[in-house]
């Protein structure tokens, strides 16, 4: 990948990532910034691809399976808080006298 | 293009797009929980993309599973532990402490590259190339480093770990914080020069811009910026996508950034602060202390539970103000028991939910659904605000600042312009509230001295409970 494209990548991406939320309401404020901060928990692939390429040197074994540990807890505890409390909002419907 | 390349091609292209999705649905009540797990699904599917491009060219090796193993099992394990005992309203400080570890991630792999620089980065070395690549590191590990410790302090400050110390609300914070983001230059330039050492100046130096500055922000801003460092996780983990090659990684990594971008001006705007004022405004009380808002109250009428009880059961229309209070009592389930008393009455009752309740924005509609109160009794502000007139009770739990008259009447007050709950038309205004201390802003409500407006004195729990017991003695919710 030339840096060029690469840098191409970066501005549609931040543009895609402007048009994205435009109305929000309130209520979904807190969710959406924890499943959108669930989804920067992305460097996770940035850890592994250091792990798989360390070519057996110890310490950055060490640093991208620590990197990997922390990005994982971002990903995994992001989506689950963020299902937990939207669960409580689909669950209304089914409650409802 | 060999098969591995195409297929990887493949699968990055659809998790981007199942991710742009993902983000799309969350701002919709309706799609979000599906969202949430379609974005979960993208982020499993790019993994999978990955790991078997690596399979199909250069393999992966047995040592490296071992490691990929390990990190995994501990980082899901400990997550999913802390996202499922999590209580509801420490909501603000789990997002801020998973935000921080994704901050710290990007951080480390930007390390270790640095310091043993990997096949196909740092070693085909063009002079362009290897440029682009200190660049890449100094920005992963200068925003790692940032969101890091800026999430860490304002987790510690939400839980009440850390008070906001009295040095940082001089002007002086300013001049060390500037310090900090030069030797943050320094450090960079020095890097770029082929100092290699200099790395760990530049992660000490950031560490200590990140806390610097989140530091001094009082507890109100402080979901503004935890959705502010949420944006600065996303724009770490684009820099580490240019750190590792990898495109995926930038695409989302600057979805999340622009996206919270938005999402942090939304709150602002919610809030009625500006994103300066927020960063360098430092704590709002402090500011207030000289104001006109520090005035005594003169009128204040106190009155018992019992009193309570009794005009809510004459009452036929009752608006709920749920705030901060309520959210720190945990008394979300004992007020959903009142409201249910008040229902079997025949009293409408409606929530009033503004948009900066509880301690995030929608923190208190996560709250109260948890309590089982129907969707439909949440009205938001401006559907609200027209009702109170015809109210005959309103129940402020807890809440303050935001309702406040001053914010409409006196436009000396520094809450002056904030869009609040006009609560002081209903007939009756009874404030629950643990004692006279000010709300966030430190700023004296004139509310409370209001002819039609009665003190409860009590912690919401115990007050709320108390009136259960109250209206259960008047007889009302029994059939």
């Amino acid at each position: 990948m030339s840096f060029i494209s690469l840098l191409w990548v970066l501005l549609l991406g931040s543009l895609l990532g402007l048009e994205l939320i435009g109305k929000v309401p309130p209520t979904l404020h807190t969710p959406l910034m924890s499943g959108a901060n669930a989804i920067s928990g992305i460097t996770m692939l940035a850890a592994l691809t250091l792990i798989v390429k360390a070519d057996g040197n110890l310490p950055l074994l060490i640093i991208g399976s620590v990197s990997l540990g922390f990005a994982l807890f971002n990903v995994v505890g992001g989506f689950f808080v963020t299902d937990r409390m939207l669960a409580m909002f689909s669950r209304k419907p089914s409650n409802k006298k | 293009m060999n098969l591995p390349v195409i297929i990887k091609f493949i699968i990055d292209l659809l998790a981007v797009l199942l991710l742009a999705l993902g983000i799309k649905g969350l701002s919709k009540v309706k799609s979000a929980r599906d969202a949430n797990r379609l974005a979960a699904f993208a982020m499993s599917l790019s993994v999978i993309g990955l790991l078997s491009f690596y399979l199909g060219t250069s393999g992966v090796t047995i040592q490296s599973w071992i490691w990929i193993i390990i990190g995994s099992i501990i980082g899901s394990l400990l997550g999913a532990i802390l996202a499922k005992k999590v209580p509801m309203t420490s909501m603000p400080e789990t997002v801020a402490l998973f935000n921080g570890c994704g901050g710290m991630s990007s951080l480390l792999v930007a390390l270790g590259v640095a310091i043993f620089p990997i096949s196909n980065s740092l070693e085909n070395v063009d002079f362009f190339k290897s440029l682009i690549n200190e660049v890449s590191i100094s920005v992963s590990i200068f925003v790692g480093a940032i969101t890091f410790t800026g999430s860490i302090v304002a987790m510690a400050k939400l839980q009440g770990w850390l008070s906001t110390p009295g040095w940082t609300q001089s002007k002086g914070r300013h001049f060390v914080n500037i310090v900090f983001a030069v030797a943050s230059l320094i450090a960079f330039f020095d890097l770029i020069n082929g100092n290699t050492s200099s790395i760990w100046l530049l992660v000490v130096v950031s560490s200590l811009l990140g806390i610097g500055v989140t530091l001094p922000i009082g507890g109100a801003d402080m979901p503004v910026v935890i959705s502010l460092l949420n944006s600065y996780s996303g724009i770490a983990a684009a820099a580490a996508g240019f750190v590792v090659d990898s495109q995926l990684l930038i695409v989302a990594g600057a979805m999340v950034g622009a996206a919270g971008l938005i999402l942090t001006q939304v709150m602002c705007k919610g809030m009625n602060r500006s994103l300066v004022s927020v960063l360098f405004g430092g704590s709002l009380s402090a500011q207030s202390t000289t104001s006109s808002g520090s005035g005594e109250y003169t009128n204040i009428t106190s009155c018992s539970v019992e009193e309570c009880a009794l005009t809510l059961e004459a009452a036929n229309k009752v608006i709920i103000v749920p705030g901060y209070g309520l959210a720190v009592a945990q008394a979300q389930h004992t007020l959903r028991e009142v409201t249910k008393k008040l229902e079997q009455n025949g009293i409408e009752v409606v929530y009033a939910i503004h948009p900066v309740a509880g301690r995030m924005p929608g923190h208190m509609n996560v709250l109260l659904a948890e309590a089982d109160v129907p969707y439909e009794q949440l009205k938001e502000m401006d559907v609200v605000n027209p009702d109170f007139p015809a109210t005959d009770v309103v129940l402020v739990l807890g809440a303050n600042d935001v309702v406040n008259p001053q914010a409409k009447n006196d436009s000396s007050s520094p809450l002056y312009g904030m869009p609040v709950l006009d609560v002081q038309e209903a007939r009756t205004v009874f404030v629950i509230k643990r004692g006279m201390s000010a709300g966030y802003s430190g700023i004296k409500n004139d509310l409370f001295d209001l002819p039609n407006t009665s003190m409860v004195f009590g912690d919401a729990k115990k007050v709320l409970n108390d009136l259960i017991g109250e209206l259960k003695d008047l007889g009302v919710g029994e059939k």
